[in-house]
């Protein structure tokens, strides 16, 4: 019998408990401003597991990709309405099924992989943005039939527990996030990660040696579907809690994902994380910079323009000189580091 | 009867010429794809750079020619500027890995366009207007802008004369060697650097006219940017590699999009063009992947 859990190396496990204790027991007895968590470690909890849905279908296998607001807003929307209609829904049940509902979408917009790449694809998964934001706007039942046009995300409550505060909420999500994130590392170490790295290297070759394509690409846009979905429920229950499906997930946050997957570091998990880190704090730090030491001299409209320049230049920067991004910056550091203590 | 006809004619013609706008933006992707094999997904970021810095030019009080010629010399230096620090560090790198640099440029431009110029929407006016021609709606009973006509006529005359430029000259036959293979054609001595800045440079000024044209239209705002997205299908169906084939491309885009709109639009509340061209795409690709026009794609192991 296959092992279900891969092999660990001790480092491994020793980053696993350190990033965990910080996780769950040092950041909550520091933090307690719900400012931290509601604008910043939610979102970014939430926006990571989009990233790291991207990562698997851009980064592991290859297929570029532009639609992850699209099955977002599907999870999201497939969530509110579970929870609306069916009575007694269990919030995490109905999390589950909203993320294998985008899954299935996420199948129906794969299909296209089949016999394109490269930019051919990146504009079939437009479709998938533009049509399901689409449907879900203009298809009154999915809102509720809101007449403001928004949609206000029920509050979470499991077993009787409200998770409503930033810091309950915050736990939950980390709680959610490392069981996906263990889950993903699991695929990503296995055969079915080896299977998307060789289809992402060679795909013809990949075929030839048994490998079918059909199976390893339409499974990596369902996972990235699903984990978009979830990341969407989260995004929208924990940290929106309102939403318009054509302002709140357009075109620019799917670049927005795109974005973290690429500047974190293609191909890796711990880059979603860091990707998602760095897009969602760059502008903060910006306009904290901006506030602070030119006391609102510069424009709001330019600080957000100079972040712009700012994040298409990494990019550049990175398909030059570092096209794996930031994770392997970081381990080449450490590298370093521990070359020249030994 | 007639009545109905007359109408859908007018939606025909009226989405057959909007179409040729997204031709415009489609041409000077083709013309970088055709000289480079790359995808310049800054296409689009380069319409919206080229008009706005010529609207602020005008607002400098410069006269309509003068900011023109400004603005083609800044997309020349824009031109040179990516030559010399995306695609020269990029060369020998995948389709993909370029086409994600691409990505990061069109954002570049975005941004500085709207550091530089601001944010505000802007209006062009070209002297023509976006209002149905009086002798045609006089005599054959149809309305149609003048802005539309005056748009179709510019994207077939730039289309006949970057044919004929890519066909019948020196230049174009040393485009057609260095898009074919960059080693060979540089080792026998076309200077590749300068072939690349031409190419970009002429995709800018491409890029300044459909700027003009959507201006007119649209206002100068960022929103151009959403519609210049919509070149990429146009670019699917009439095929990556032809230049034909980006006026086929919009025209059908153009075409289909209006006609579904008038007339399944209502039924859904509207909104169908926003997807419309990129559900066509998904059905072309799967069908015809290389497009109406282009080269079969072949890959070898």
């Amino acid at each position: 019998m296959k092992p279900i859990f891969m092999r660990y190396t001790r480092n491994d496990i020793i980053n696993a408990v350190i990033l965990l204790t910080l996780g769950f027991f040092v950041i909550p007895n520091i933090i307690q401003t719900d400012y931290w968590y509601t604008s910043i470690l939610l979102p970014w909890l939430a926006l990571s597991v989009v990233a790291l849905g991207q990562n698997i279908v851009m980064g592991f296998t290859g297929q570029l990709s532009l639609g992850a607001a699209g099955f977002m807003c599907a999870g999201a929307y497939a969530c509110y309405n579970l929870m609306l209609r069916i009575q007694d829904m269990p919030f995490l049940g109905a999390l589950v099924l909203s993320g294998l509902i985008a899954a299935g979408l996420g199948i129906i917009f794969g299909l296209p992989s089949l016999r394109i790449r490269g930019i051919y694809l990146m504009v079939a998964t437009l479709a998938s943005q533009f049509f399901i934001v689409w449907v879900i706007d203009k298809f009154g039942w999915f809102k509720n039939y809101d007449v403001s046009g928004s949609t206000t995300f029920q509050k979470i409550f499991i077993n009787g527990v409200a998770f409503t505060s930033g810091k309950m909420m915050y736990l939950l999500a980390l709680a959610i996030v490392v069981v996906i994130t263990l889950l993903v590392i699991n695929m990503a170490r296995g055969s079915t990660g080896r299977n998307w790295m060789a289809v992402r290297d060679m795909d013809v070759a990949a075929e030839s040696m048994g490998i079918s394509l059909l199976k390893t690409k339409l499974q990596a846009f369902a996972i990235n579907a699903f984990l978009c979905g979830l990341g969407g429920v989260l995004y929208c229950f924990m940290y929106l809690k309102s939403s318009e499906p054509f302002a709140s997930f357009n075109i620019s946050l799917s670049f927005k994902i795109m974005f973290m997957a690429i500047v974190g570091g293609l191909g890796t998990v711990s880059g979603a994380f860091i990707g998602a880190a760095f897009i969602l704090l760059f502008p903060v730090v910006l306009n904290a910079i901006g506030n602070n030491l030119f006391h609102g001299l510069i424009d709001a409209t330019i600080i957000s323009s100079i972040e712009q320049v700012v994040f298409g230049g990494l990019i550049i920067i990175l398909m030059i000189f570092e096209p794996l991004g930031f994770a392997k910056l970081w381990e080449r550091l450490k590298q370093k580091v521990t070359r020249t203590k030994s | 009867m007639t009545e109905s006809i007359l109408f859908f004619l007018e939606v025909l013609v009226g989405g057959l010429l909007a179409g040729t706008m997204y031709s415009l933006v489609a041409l000077g992707f083709v013309l970088i794809y055709k000289a480079s094999a790359t995808f310049n997904f800054a296409q689009g970021a380069m319409v919206f750079f080229a008009v706005l810095s010529f609207v602020a030019f005008m607002e400098y009080g410069m006269p309509f020619g003068v900011a023109f010629v400004a603005a083609v010399f800044l997309m020349i230096f824009v031109g040179m500027a990516t030559e010399r620090l995306v695609l020269r560090p990029l060369m020998n790198q995948s389709e993909d890995t370029v086409l994600m640099a691409t990505i990061g440029l069109g954002f570049v431009l975005e941004g500085i366009a709207q550091a530089w110029h601001g944010v505000e929407v802007r209006k062009l006016s070209l002297g023509i207007g976006d209002f149905p021609i009086p002798w045609i709606a006089d005599n054959l009973k149809l309305f149609i802008s003048a802005l539309d006509l005056t748009a179709g006529v510019v994207a077939i005359a730039m289309i006949i004369f970057l044919t004929l430029l890519f066909k019948y000259t020196k230049i174009g036959l040393g485009l057609r060697a260095v898009a074919d293979d960059p080693g060979a054609a540089s080792s026998i001595g076309i200077p590749l650097k300068h072939i690349m800045i031409l190419v970009w440079a002429t995709a800018g000024i491409v890029a300044l006219v459909a700027g003009m044209m959507w201006g007119a239209r649209a206002g100068v705002q960022f929103a151009l940017i959403e519609l210049a997205l919509k070149a990429l299908p146009v670019l699917i169906i009439g095929g990556f590699s032809s230049i034909p084939g980006a006026i086929i491309g919009g025209l059908v885009v153009g075409a289909v999009e209006k006609t579904l709109e008038v007339y399944i639009g209502p039924f859904f509340k509207g909104g169908i063009e926003a997807w419309a061209p990129y559900m066509l795409a998904i059905i072309f690709l799967l069908y015809r992947p290389q497009g109406l026009f282009g080269e079969k794609i072949i890959r070898r192991v």
